[in-house]
């Protein structure tokens, strides 16, 4: 199966951009963000989760919190590139919301193909937020790798251990959990409220989202909550790794495109010497390479993207290159974007800040550049001999 | 749907059809002598006359000059040079030898030549029976072209060409030369004129070509002087002081972005030996790093995949420029082509060196140097690519003023 030469971004895709620009415009402009999430500094202050749940509430009227999720599951079943559209936006703006939280539960639960995936994925639909609990203590981005257990079998299992770096966790509603039994791991789908569940925020770096810890202390999961049987939730995980990947990239280039767009307007306008710092080449040139590296990576993720829908045995791949340069990516433009805004780029009421900060949560989220740059030497040259 | 994916236009599709069947029928013969990569480095007249008859049979056949008019001697079709291009890459085919017309003359004549021009030059241009060179670089005007100082001076309808060109590709061979020149020295931009000049029947009587051995050791490049050269009023392109926006046409024509798609055939350049950085990990596979296979070294694996994935992203990025909705400006990534594909095959080039460690010290004439000894040749041409037709440098500039708005540098 061929990709599309255009990607398969048609009009539809333009104006859900065009629509979805105007929206983060009115609802999350730099001065609203800074003040949502930045009225207070202390970095030892109590980890807060901070968001408009208003504004999610619109997104939610207008249907793009289920543009991932299938039609016949009840969402609009919209492609990965459209997708990949709506989430570059919200990256662009820095909108702090379970968007990218929900759809990648979702691209979970599409993989699993079971009637408790799909019941799960129904009520996102109906306006659920969803996250994912799929990561151990130690970070670990291996889909066999988590910490919690689950024991019994029959109707009812029972979940015991901690989930780590559960991103958005206290804008979710509903967690699919990896937990691992004699038979494998196998994926549960776990209300928030339900016995036995507790959320611990994580103190984060980034402001625009939040993280923590869930412990599961006896909780039970009857039948209906299976996502995927013992044995089947690593597969599942892996088949929806390709498109979690890309649609971090695609939030690291809308973020990246911002930390340009605001720099050369600040080049372009600070005055040092009796010229804008931007006529000078050592201002001037990298901020160029900036533009070069977020070009490589929005290419590689909407390449992604159409794989996703289009050369599915290509998307892991495409989504693989696409991470590792939206990672390098993430790491010089953040670092430019302070430099070259001086003295204000180190304080906290300059912008900047923020999405420096959501690029580095960014960059690891999943794996970092060096870590899919050996995945994808396993797949292109063989694994390493022993 | 052609290599690229993109769909054909009836007449395009007609025409790869017409373009697959002649060269399948029409395959060159092996050339008699070796080739060197690329056009600009031909030395001798055995590989020139083999590549001349080449590009005559195809640009009979209609394979070289598609989009051009009829009455400068192209095929008056529209959209079918790029088709004929991919049909002769598909084949393999020998490369022209007469890159610099084909790139640069043809399309600065044709937008800036008067009739009679490009009635007279563009015909041979396409067919390869005048081979041109370009005067533009000076020893005092590299990246900062407009600063070139070969004088041309007015009496009447002749002028007077006094100065000096350098790094003057085909000029051993060149019948013609496309000159920026300097009629009015109180006007750095403003003070430039352009003309076509002859330079094989003036040898030795106004125009003396040396030759220059580039860092390789090979030849191919020349300084070329002139003398009281007279040439008459005809041979200016464009107005007496639009040189500049004429040698603008030219530029963007060599660094691929210009209107007119430049013929050009398949052939072993420096771009194909280096385009593929999945060479990078066969040569892995065959050499040694720290006493086990290259392949197998976390360090090189990681490195072959930074530059593996740039070269994709190039190749993507290429797709995404058509597609309107997903190019924020339409320039972004068309004048980083030359920037990022020149800079990706130099850090090609330069891996495959530490790949190879001890074996990289082998030069070509060395019968144990992994693969022909090419790496280290390819990696000093490299520079070649970084430098001209616009430094990288130059090329950052240019990005940064056109497309970010930043101030300019001059």
């Amino acid at each position: 199966m061929a990709q599309p030469e255009d990607f398969g971004y048609h009009a539809e895709e333009d104006l859900l951009r065009s629509e979805a620009r105007k929206f983060f415009k009115k609802h999350c402009d730099e001065l609203t963000l800074m003040k949502l999430v930045a009225s207070k500094h202390d970095p030892h202050r109590v980890p807060e989760c901070l968001w408009d749940r208003q504004a999610w509430g619109k997104m939610a009227e207008l249907g793009w919190t289920t543009l991932a999720v299938p039609e016949d599951a009840g969402g609009l079943g919209m492609s990965a590139v459209a997708v990949a559209t709506l989430v570059e936006e919200a990256g662009r703006a820095a909108f702090p919301s379970p968007l990218i939280a929900t759809i990648n539960a979702t691209y979970v639960l599409a993989a699993c193909g079971t009637e408790g995936a799909r019941t799960a994925l129904g009520e996102i639909a109906e306006g659920k937020t969803a996250g994912l609990a799929i990561t151990n203590r130690r970070g670990s981005w291996e889909s066999a790798d988590t910490d919690v257990t689950a024991a019994g079998s029959g109707s009812t299992v029972t979940l015991n251990g901690t989930a780590w770096f559960v991103q958005d966790a206290r804008k979710a509603d509903l967690l699919v959990v990896s937990a691992r039994s004699e038979a494998g791991v196998g994926l549960y789908v776990v209300p928030v409220d339900a016995p036995g569940v507790t959320i611990d925020p994580d103190s984060i770096v980034d402001l625009t989202r939040d993280q923590a810890h869930v412990t599961f202390a006896g909780v039970e999961a009857g039948a209906a909550q299976v996502a995927a049987e013992p044995g089947k939730g690593e597969a599942a995980l892996n088949a929806a790794r390709p498109a979690l990947l890309t649609m971090v990239s695609a939030d690291m280039c809308g973020a990246g495109e911002w930390q340009l767009q605001t720099t050369t307007a600040y080049a372009k306008e600070r005055v040092q010497f009796d010229r804008p710092i931007g006529f000078f080449q050592a201002v001037k040139h990298p901020i160029v390479n900036m533009m070069i590296m977020i070009d490589n990576a929005r290419s590689l993720a909407y390449a992604a993207a159409c794989a996703l829908n289009h050369e599915p045995s290509e998307a892991a791949r495409y989504a693989h290159m696409a991470k590792a340069a939206a990672s390098a990516m993430a790491a010089f433009c953040s670092g430019r974007s302070v430099q070259y805004h001086g003295g204000m780029g180190f304080t906290w009421e300059c912008y900047v800040h923020l999405y420096v900060k959501r690029q580095i949560h960014n960059q690891v989220l999943y794996g970092d550049a060096a870590y899919h740059r050996a995945r994808l030497a396993d797949m292109l040259i063989g694994p390493i001999a022993a | 749907m052609t290599e690229a994916g993109r769909k054909d236009t009836p007449e395009q599709a007609e025409f790869r059809t017409y373009c697959r069947d002649w060269l399948s029928r029409n395959r060159p013969a092996p050339p008699p002598v070796e080739l060197p990569l690329s056009a600009i480095e031909l030395t001798d007249h055995q590989q020139l006359d083999y590549l001349c008859a080449w590009q005559k049979s195809a640009y009979d056949a209609g394979l070289v000059g598609c989009d051009y008019p009829r009455e400068y001697g192209g095929g008056g079709r529209t959209g079918c040079q790029r088709i004929a291009n991919e049909e002769m890459q598909r084949a393999r085919t020998p490369y022209f030898p007469n890159v610099i017309a084909l790139g640069m003359a043809a399309p600065t004549i044709f937008h800036h030549g008067s009739e009679e021009l490009k009635r007279r030059f563009i015909p041979k241009i396409l067919s390869g029976e005048e081979i041109w060179c370009q005067g533009f670089s000076e020893p005092e005007a590299g990246s900062d072209l407009a600063n070139v100082q070969t004088l041309a001076e007015r009496k009447g309808d002749l002028w007077t060409i006094n100065g000096q060109k350098t790094w003057t590709s085909l000029a051993t061979f060149a019948t013609w030369m496309i000159i920026l020149c300097r009629h009015d020295r109180s006007d750095k931009y403003k003070g430039l004129t352009y003309f076509v000049v002859p330079i094989k029947e003036a040898l030795g009587k106004g125009v003396e070509v040396r030759p220059l051995i580039k860092m390789t050791g090979e030849g191919g490049f020349n300084e070329v002087f002139f003398t009281d050269l007279e040439i008459p009023d005809a041979y200016r392109l464009d107005a007496v002081g639009n040189g500049w926006q004429v040698a603008m046409t030219t530029l963007l024509h060599e660094r691929g972005a210009g209107p007119l798609v430049t013929p050009t055939a398949g052939g072993s350049d420096l771009g194909a030996i280096t385009a593929n950085a999945m060479t990078l990990v066969n040569l892995a596979r065959n050499s040694q790093y720290n006493g086990k296979s290259a392949a197998d070294d976390p360090v090189i694996r990681d490195r072959i995949m930074e530059i593996l994935i740039r070269q994709v992203a190039f190749m993507q990025s290429i797709r995404r420029t058509r597609v309107p909705g997903l190019t924020d400006h339409p320039m972004r990534f068309p004048l980083q082509g030359k920037l990022v594909f020149t800079e990706i095959m130099q850090d090609i080039a330069s891996l495959a060196l530490e790949i190879e460690g001890a074996a990289s010290t082998l030069y070509v004439a060395d019968g144990n140097a992994p693969e022909g000894g090419q790496w280290p040749l390819a990696y000093l041409n490299c520079f070649g690519a970084t430098i001209a037709a616009g430094t990288s440098e130059v090329l950052r500039n240019i990005l940064g003023e056109r497309v970010l708005g930043m101030p300019k540098t001059k």
